[in-house]
């Protein structure tokens, strides 16, 4: 009986080897996955426990961690949440993270690689690990200026430094408070959550990043861009109808303000915000000269990845007609307030666009830099001549055009109003962009306004959006 | 080994008693389970617990007890035993502590875990005092065989008969409940030894020679398929996969052991296959077996529906957040997974003894299997090495698919992980088994001078010996 009894026991080895081997595979080969999944409550408990880095503007914290006795031991609180609540997003326990803090998110846990000396350090001396802190560019006169100014109004404020693309200010209303969401008590924070979502005016929504719309006339500075690249003048001539049939079609397109009967200027053209000039402008260039034109500027890229920002759109194959409508920024052109700041910014730095940035530095939590973020050229958009002619154009529209209100005393202010419509029954959309001061330029502002309630004409993005842009612009410049 | 026949005449082997070092073993098994006992709140609140001198007296005393019954009772028995169950015994008691003392208020699931260990080692020491021999046991080959099946099938008896997390294996006497399918192992594994040591012969022998395979007579088969059919009707009628698994796996192994013919084992293979594929098949058609379907969705796809399959989800995120090393003792989280004190609890010891800690447990299993397949290579009688074969193999079998269901080797069945599961019948069932494995081994391994000395001594024994048929 012995033989059968030997085979048993290299049986009941080969199943104890299996055993073994399964271990082993499920350290080695699936440890990883298993700590990295959504579900894993015990890796989010962790992390939740533990005294996660600040996020700063300067060096005041707009999201931080405060000691508690309660079960997680640290809270995460957003001391001027409403202001900052789409730059920091929010951390919660049930609805995972968003804006910075998840952008961040392995920086602020600590548990990012280049935390790993330190957190080998924490281990061996006991005490408990910290998480970085992250520094925002943001400039907080200009943010609080950017808010105020915008009041109650749906819509979005993004200003940059055009030098280096810094962000300055990125404010959306309607905004929340992270901190509702970021309660210890889950069930409160999920409420909370479920009623923002739920929420018709989209509060969660980042309109300045994270969102696209018809850019309306502000998409002419693209338009008289594509033009002088093209070998056009300032002071070439383009036709301006009162009623232009568009190409192929029985429809027609008016302009929204005097721009007579016949012929313009292109810099009196984009002073008056001459739709017919435009269109006309457009059909000459052709769709093609538009969308390379457009994304020199960075339209079909995505920006700001912190923030998970959203790429701006030029159609794909229009027809002769579409490529009309375009050229004033309507059928599907589609930007980002970011990628509008961007186009301004980029005219303003002498035709070079700048990739926009949030965050300037993460911290150690000894001070100690771990990572600094230098500006960094996207790509030359227009030539530097170009660039200032397009430069004087816009300061005239400030001066003598549609965007008067956008003016501030002693400094040389140029900008492009806009107004558009997605759907002839809702509100049309505001627009005002602005880079100042033109000769020596610190700030590009993109304004715009979800609902402005008044008659479809080119003076709203002057009369609602300018005014905005100006306070930001003195906030910046102060 | 051919060189060397202990059996021939005028060889007289003497094996040493190793008694000594099973002592210090014992002590050394019984100090790891103290100093885990003691890390918990060590490592949670940085103080010793409060009643670790009654808890250190009555686990000490436990273990010594145990220890000197087989060294005045069993001198001869394998050394190795006692301390690997003890190990065992004491990190399972550990861990259902720990598990205890996350619920507020805490409950009290180790002090009665103490208990039925108490039981066990009793049962243990009342084994070394009365059966001191396990050849008596051959005479009860059918009422222990009936004993055993009517056990199995217990638990579908209504009133007494309660199922728990879709399985029906439980029976519930005036608030006790037990699990009879865990002593139905140990009473089964006796009978089927004794059975198949009395028809071996026939088994092997006679029938016809099919595909070069030896198939028994028609009558032989009928016992055996009465084993069939009952652990299909386990498995289909109490839903317990496990239970049928080890059941049919432990019979047919021991016919192929007791008939040295591996038509048997193809057989028994061939009839558990079609008898799973049957289930698989049955799966989504038959409601009595949906419960197969769901068990090897959850093994296949476990993160495709956490919510149902939340329990294995969290044993593997438990093992994944121990790591190799584990978080240490009391500062995991196998709160987390339900039922970490039964039948999940391999995985709350990998989570806070990592990795290492639970291959190291599957390890000591694995050394108990071992001890227990050398005693029945040792044993000089062929009930003896039946026995020790059928109960070793069928804990190698039981550890193996209850730890292989929570690391999702295998789909996951119920079943208790012997020694440390919280459960009362699981318990003394194991004791058991390691009292019998101490019987034999120290049946087989004492010399034939004593034996010759205690057969004339004991008029019983030596009826038995020749009524067994031994050689």
């Amino acid at each position: 009986m012995n033989r059968p009894i030997r085979r048993v026991a290299v049986l009941c080895l080969v199943l104890f080897g299996l055993l073994l081997g399964n271990g082993t595979y499920l350290i080695v080969v699936r440890q990883d996955s298993l700590n990295a999944h959504a579900a894993n409550r015990r890796v989010r408990d962790a992390e939740f426990s533990q005294d996660r880095g600040a996020i700063l503007v300067g060096n005041t914290p707009i999201a931080d961690t405060e000691p508690t006795d309660g079960r997680f031991g640290y809270q995460r609180v957003y001391p001027e949440p409403e202001r900052y609540a789409h730059v920091t997003g929010w951390y919660s326990y049930d609805r995972a993270r968003s804006g910075l803090e998840e952008g961040y998110n392995t920086e602020l846990a600590g548990t990012d690689d280049s935390l790993f000396a330190r957190r080998l350090v924490d281990l061996v001396t006991g005490r408990t690990p910290e998480g970085a802190s992250v520094v925002t560019t943001i400039d907080p006169a200009a943010q609080r200026a950017a808010e105020e100014a915008l009041g109650d109004r749906k819509g979005a404020v993004v200003a940059l430094d055009p030098r280096t693309g810094a962000v300055l200010a990125t404010v959306s209303h309607p905004s929340y408070d992270p901190n509702r969401i970021a309660s210890h008590d889950v069930e409160a924070a999920n409420e909370a959550y479920a009623e923002l979502v739920d929420d018709p005016d989209n509060p969660l929504t980042n309109r300045g990043v994270r969102e696209i719309y018809p850019p309306g006339s502000t998409f002419k500075l693209v338009t008289a861009a594509a033009a002088l690249e093209a070998g056009r003048e300032p002071d070439s001539e383009v036709d301006t109808p009162a009623e232009l049939t568009l190409p192929g079609t029985q429809t027609t397109l008016g302009n929204d303000t005097d721009c007579g009967d016949g012929r313009v200027s292109l810099d009196r053209a984009l002073q008056l915000s001459c739709n017919t000039a435009f269109a006309n402008l457009g059909t000459e260039l052709g769709a093609d000269a538009l969308r390379e034109q457009a994304e020199r500027f960075g339209f079909d890229t995505r920006h700001l990845p912190d923030l998970n920002g959203a790429a701006s759109t030029f159609p794909e194959d229009p027809d002769p007609a579409q490529t009309a409508l375009s050229a004033i920024g309507q059928f599907e052109v589609a930007a980002s307030p970011l990628q509008m700041a961007m186009v301004a910014g980029a005219i303003a730095n002498d035709g070079v666009v700048m990739d926009p940035y949030l965050v300037s530095q993460v911290r150690a939590p000894n001070l100690s830099t771990l990572r600094e973020t230098r500006p960094r050229e996207l790509g030359r958009a227009m030539s530097a001549e170009n660039a200032e002619q397009l430069q004087q154009m816009m300061v005239n529209v400030v001066d003598q055009g549609t965007g008067t209100n956008g003016q501030i005393a002693g400094v040389e202010v140029g900008g492009k109003t806009g107004t558009a419509q997605s759907d002839l029954s809702q509100p049309p959309y505001a627009w005002f962009v602005s880079a100042a001061p033109m000769d020596d330029p610190q700030v590009a502002v993109a304004v715009f306004i979800e609902e402005a309630d008044i008659p479809r004409n080119d003076i709203a993005g002057g009369r609602l959006a300018a005014p905005i842009a100006r306070e930001v612009t003195q906030a910046v410049l102060q | 080994m051919a060189a060397f026949d202990p059996d021939a005449p005028g060889v007289v082997v003497v094996h040493r008693k190793r008694r000594n070092v099973e002592l210090a073993m014992v002590l050394f098994a019984l100090l790891i389970g103290l100093a885990a006992y003691s890390l918990v709140p060590l490592n949670q609140t940085g103080r010793l617990p409060a009643n670790l001198p009654v808890v250190a007296a009555i686990w000490l005393g436990l273990g010594v007890a145990a220890h000197l019954v087989i060294r005045f009772r069993l001198p001869y028995a394998d050394p190795l035993l006692l301390p690997c169950v003890l190990l065992l015994n004491g990190l399972g008691l550990t861990m259902i502590h720990r598990i205890d003392i996350i619920n507020d208020p805490p409950t009290s699931g180790a002090t009665s875990q103490l208990l039925w260990t108490a039981l066990g080692v009793g049962l243990l020491v009342g084994t070394a005092l009365l059966l001191r021999d396990h050849r008596p046991l051959i005479r009860f080959t059918y009422s222990l065989g009936l004993v055993g099946l009517a056990l199995l099938l217990l638990p579908l008896v209504p009133v007494i008969g309660t199922e728990e997390f879709g399985a029906r294996i439980w029976i519930r006497i005036a608030g006790f409940s037990f699990q009879p399918a865990e002593v139905a192992k140990v009473v089964l594994a006796i009978a089927f030894s004794s059975y198949l040591v009395e028809k071996r012969d026939v088994l092997a022998l006679a029938g016809a020679r099919v595909l070069g395979l030896d198939l028994p007579r028609a009558r032989d088969l009928g016992p055996i398929l009465i084993v069939w059919v009952t652990s299909l009707a386990i498995l289909v009628f109490q839903r317990d996969l496990g239970t049928s698994l080890l059941f049919f796996g432990l019979f047919v192994v021991m016919l192929y052991v007791a008939t040295e013919r591996p038509g048997w084992a193809v057989l028994g293979t061939v009839l558990f296959a079609a008898g799973a594929a049957f289930a698989v098949w049955g799966a989504s058609r038959i409601s009595q077996l949906s419960h197969v379907g769901v068990r090897i969705e959850s093994w296949l796809h476990p993160f495709a529906d956490i919510d149902q399959n939340g329990q294995i989800v969290s044993a593997q995120f438990g093992l994944a957040w121990g790591g190799l090393l584990g978080t240490g003792l009391g500062l995991g989280r196998p709160g987390l997974t339900p039922l970490a004190r039964s039948d999940f609890i391999a995985a709350a010891i990998g989570e806070e003894l990592g990795m290492a800690g639970l291959m190291a447990v599957i390890v000591v299993y694995a050394l108990v299997v071992a001890r227990g397949l050398r005693a029945s290579l040792a044993s000089k009688d062929q009930f003896g090495k039946l026995l020790a074969m059928a109960l070793s193999f069928v804990l190698a079998l039981q550890v193996f698919i209850i730890i292989g269901g929570v690391t999702r080797l295998l789909p996951l069945t119920g079943l208790t992980t012997p020694f440390m599961s919280q459960g009362g019948s699981s318990m003394i069932a194991n004791w058991v088994i390691v009292a019998l494995l101490l019987v034999i081994s120290h049946q087989a391994r004492k010399p034939a001078a004593t034996r010759l000395e205690s057969a004339l001594e004991d008029e019983e024994t030596q009826v038995i010996e020749t009524a067994g048929g031994a050689r």
